[in-house]
């Protein structure tokens, strides 16, 4: 992609931009307000303890680690309020995509629900308050999997 | 102080001849100087590499660590040697300039010999003389080259970035660099660079859309044969220095992206693909470990002079991790030849610059001396003299920021001092004057404040574990590069082999053990924060000057160091 490109896409996402994603696709009336209420799973998100989380959303017990299941964030957060976290599945029908960190007071950060024939990758941004294991929770053909990754949170200084 | 040239080529023919006796024969002695600067030309693709120069343009003194552990894995693995185990590994006998180069064996005798090392001027010249025996070799910079002195702050890297171009680099990443804010940044490349350096860093995107902020990577054809120079940026630059300097940026290491970017040069008719890397030597061999298609990695930032490159096999085949050293001590030359579309054979030379032995370009040299002329007085400054050796490498502490803690702790009234563990900062000799330059040296950063924070036992414990953490990790992708907090008035215990958390024990102030609860005064510098910044604390060189000219005096510093557990016997510790 040249620059000339990048700077015209940047403009336009300037102009949408105060809007915001949900705001965008409400607008365009892909969801509700009802619709995401409904989704909301207040169980999941008010658990503290990763076993309590998993347990909310369905996936007692141990998920299966799965190569299938891509976490992508970084070893070290740059910025412990907004870390990057991408997830991508390629395991068939996968309908969820969770993000738990267990170190957080409220293990589960996100929840994604993939309609059927959507491309399984998200990316979002987590806060995490201290250095913890992270997880990317995928339900495919109604069987959860899972993949984990530490991220280290620091205090920075010091360095070279 | 330092010996004139004939005193000095008789010396080397003497370290030549096995150190029998004085040798007579200066025709002899002069021989066997220039011999150290012949090299072969190799094959038909050459680079030269230089990095972590920290802005030091004149020629200083610089020891090389005597402590630099390695764990796990990395035990007794380069470049976690030091001492007779490094001349050992890499077969360069005792008392001979490799080994004054490469060690600290013997260091002040060897430094009074062979006399001060880098300088711009005699870099120069170093890089000529293997630019015409190379045809078509190209000068890569691994970054950290604008910060380090007096000069390059009061200029605002002006100064570095005039003496970049001249000394002709052509390309070059990113660390220290990045301290001078993205617009400072971003001017440079643009205008002074324009044309004449490229800024390559495949790991630094935009913050929002994840937009390439420079160049990837860019191809150079070389003797006919096209080279792909990546860069790789120092991936915490974020985390280990201000975050607001480059707020708009995000790092990482990204492996991926680096496959990618290495898969598309290749794809692109490279036939030779070499990095140009900020990570740390650890972090170089792992990546080296998990990349695959790279050539040669040509590292920086922990400042390992690495005399003969780690050969790192991967997926792809095997790829080259060199580390050349810090403060323009050395010049790498690598060698490919390159047959039938890919690399055959190489050679790699670490070339110590050692400014007695290599004259000084006279253009560099008037250009040096243009960029000092104004400050000249101010760095010329004696504000006292030092009794003993004063240096900064080493994983725990060095003898300078020893005098920078017990400045802290004198002029703050703190009855605990903190500070950074960099690796960057000259070497002075017994009986050398300390000048205001030399305090420059260790302590010229765009973020200088001073801070007195009341802290907890808990929170210093918390502090220090963090440290030791990016130090220590067994794994290198967790570390960050540099050295441990230096600490004054609190000892402590350390297990650098426990797991964090486990780390830090016993620590105690005059003989009590702390408090977790208890509030202490300790004293820093260096902030991170935008709040310091705001504070804005004195900064740190008018504090350690003050208190030079108050003492005139530096006796011989006792070094606060941590007791070690786990350690024992590890061939990265002496002493």
């Amino acid at each position: 992609m040249s620059m000339n490109e990048i700077n015209a896409r940047r403009d336009a996402m300037k102009k949408m931009g105060g809007m915001g994603f949900l705001g965008l696709l409400a607008a365009a009336g892909m969801i509700t307000p009802q619709m995401a209420l409904a989704a909301w799973n207040k169980g999941a998100f008010e658990a503290k303890t990763l076993a309590d989380t998993l347990k909310a959303l369905g996936a007692a017990g141990t998920p299966v680690e799965s190569k299938d299941v891509v976490l992508n964030a970084p070893d070290i957060a740059e910025n412990g309020a907004v870390v990057p976290v991408t997830v991508t599945s390629n395991l068939p029908h996968s309908q969820q995509v969770a993000i738990l960190v267990e170190k957080n007071p409220n293990a589960l950060a996100a929840q994604f629900m993939i309609p059927e024939g959507t491309e399984a990758t998200i990316t979002t941004r987590v806060k995490m308050g201290q250095t913890s294991d992270v997880f990317a929770l995928v339900k495919s053909d109604g069987k959860f999997y899972i993949a984990k990754k530490e991220i280290k949170v620091t205090l920075g200084g010091c360095g070279g | 102080m330092s010996m004139n040239r004939r005193e000095f080529l008789n010396m080397l023919a003497v370290a030549a001849a096995g150190g029998f006796a004085l040798h007579s024969d200066f025709a002899l002695a002069e021989k066997s100087a220039a011999k150290m600067y012949e090299l072969p030309r190799f094959g038909n693709v050459s680079l030269l590499h230089m990095t972590d120069c920290h802005a030091q343009l004149k020629p200083i003194y610089f020891r090389e660590p005597n402590v630099n552990l390695g764990l796990g894995g990395q035990r007794g693995q380069v470049p976690h040697l030091v001492g007779e185990a490094l001349l050992k590994h890499f077969g360069i006998r005792p008392g001979t300039p490799d080994a004054h180069a490469f060690t600290y064996l013997d260091f002040e005798k060897a430094a009074h010999t062979y006399g001060k090392v880098g300088g711009f001027a005699h870099l120069a010249t170093l890089v000529k003389r293997m630019k015409a025996t190379r045809p078509g070799a190209l000068l890569l910079d691994g970054g950290d080259t604008w910060q380090g002195s007096g000069t390059s702050l009061w200029t605002n890297a002006q100064d570095m970035v005039d003496a970049c171009k001249a000394l002709g680099v052509d390309v070059m990443t990113l660390h220290w660099e990045c301290t001078y804010g993205m617009e400072r940044l971003k001017e440079i490349e643009e205008k002074d660079f324009a044309g004449k350096i490229d800024i390559v860093a495949q790991n630094v995107k935009t913050n929002d859309f994840g937009d390439p902020v420079f160049k990837p990577y860019v191809i150079k054809q070389i003797n006919g044969v096209p080279v792909a120079i990546i860069g790789q940026a120092f991936p915490y630059t974020p985390i280990a220095n201000p975050r607001y300097m480059v707020a708009d940026w995000t790092f990482g290491i990204q492996d991926d992206n680096m496959q990618k970017v290495v898969d598309e040069a290749r794809g692109q008719g490279a036939q030779v693909v070499v990095v140009l890397s900020h990570n740390g030597m650890d972090v170089d061999l792992k990546m080296a470990s998990r990349v695959r298609g790279i050539d040669a990695i040509l590292g920086g930032h922990t400042h390992d002079g690495v005399p003969a490159p780690v050969k790192v096999k991967n997926a792809g085949g095997v790829t080259l991790v060199t580390n050349a050293g810090s403060n323009g001590k050395y010049l790498g030359v690598i060698d490919f030849d390159v047959k039938n579309g890919k690399v055959a054979d190489f050679r790699y030379k670490l070339l110590p610059v050692f400014a007695n032995l290599i004259p000084a370009d006279k253009a560099m040299d008037e250009l040096i001396a243009k960029i000092r002329a104004p400050y000249e007085s101010k760095l010329g400054e004696q504000l006292a003299v030092t009794e003993g050796l004063l240096y900064r490498r080493g994983n725990f502490n060095g003898t300078f920021d020893q005098v920078i803690l017990d400045a802290l702790m004198k002029v703050k009234d703190a009855e605990i001092a903190f500070s950074p563990g960099f690796r960057w900062g000259t070497s002075l000799l017994p009986g050398q004057a300390i000048t205001m330059e030399h305090v420059l040296d260790q302590t010229a950063i765009t973020y200088p404040y001073t801070t007195v924070t009341n802290m907890t036992g808990e929170m210093i414990k918390t502090v220090l574990e963090d440290v030791c953490d990016n130090l220590f990790n067994p794994d290198p992708y967790y570390q960050q590069g540099g050295d441990m907090v230096r600490v004054g008035g609190l000892q402590y215990t350390c297990d650098p082999t426990a797991k964090m958390g486990g780390r830090i024990q016993d620590m105690r102030l005059n003989g009590k053990p702390i408090d977790p609860a208890k509030t202490y005064k300790v004293a820093g510098w260096a902030p991170v924060s935008e709040d310091a910044k705001a504070a804005g604390g004195e900064p740190i060189w008018d504090v350690v000057a003050g208190y030079l000219r108050s003492i005139k005096t530096v006796k011989p510093v006792a070094l606060n160091l941590p007791k070690l557990k786990g350690v024992d016997g590890n061939p990265g510790m002496v002493g």
